[in-house]
């Protein structure tokens, strides 16, 4: 719907910035242009880590009572009181990387370079860039800084929007 | 025989349909692409790849944990 062809088109709005949340966004975002879909990402609040040139995402399982690993054929959840623990975080994103790269999952890294060769269309938060006092020039080349009009603006024109 | 294959062996979701979806952008009209998968959720993957885009899912196969598929570039 963006230009004159018959081709539709997506946007997804990312507001999480873990290493667990980062898929979801860039799944989907890789798939759909994959599938001639035109695609746009509005990253904003924790959404905006994905757009680091260094990517440093962590995930740390506190609070999250869903999350458990597999592990000697069975699955485990950290307690609380130990996810609270220093070097949690440290040692539950080394595990959950681990088993990313043992699955033949693809790395956020692979996934957000496909997106890019694939064209879709990225836009960084002005607004959190300011708040968190984000430099341009520590994010990646690509994403045109914009504000909430501008994901609007793409929004009304497009036919599936989503939020993550 | 395809007129190219893509080994995606022990790649999971998106990565067979990303990889395919590179393989068939180089490929002239009519060409054929096997691809060879492990992923069970490629089968409906590619089924769903085909329908949306317009490629030609001409046959899937499986023989034990691998799962074939033939597409023809036509759109």
């Amino acid at each position: 719907m963006l230009d004159e062809t018959n081709a539709k088109s997506m946007t997804i709005i990312v507001t999480k910035g873990t290493l667990d949340w980062a898929y979801p966004p860039f799944i989907l975002a890789t798939t759909a242009a994959a599938m001639g879909i035109e695609t746009t990402m509005f990253f904003t609040f924790y959404g905006l880590q994905l757009l680091k040139k260094d990517l440093n995402l962590k995930i740390n399982p506190l609070g999250n009572a869903a999350m458990e690993m597999p592990m000697g054929g069975g699955h485990m959840a950290m307690p609380n009181i130990l996810a609270a623990m220093p070097g949690a975080t440290a040692l539950t994103t080394t595990m959950m990387k681990n088993m990313i790269k043992k699955k033949g999952v693809a790395s956020i890294e692979e996934l957000r370079e496909l997106a890019i060769e694939a064209d879709v269309q990225m836009i960084a938060c002005q607004m959190t860039m300011d708040l968190f006092e984000y430099k341009r020039e520590d994010m990646i080349d690509g994403p045109v800084l914009g504000g909430a009009a501008s994901w609007v603006d793409v929004a009304a024109r497009s036919d599936i929007n989503l939020y993550v | 025989m395809a007129d190219q294959v893509l080994d995606a062996k022990g790649l999971n979701c998106p990565l067979p349909i990303l990889r395919a979806k590179k393989a068939l952008k180089d490929m002239p009209t009519g060409a054929t692409l096997q691809i060879l998968a492990t992923d069970p959720g490629s089968v409906k993957d590619f089924e769903a790849f085909c329908r949306t885009t317009g490629n030609e899912l001409m046959e899937h196969a499986q023989d034990g944990g691998v799962y074939t598929f033939l597409i023809k570039h036509t759109a």
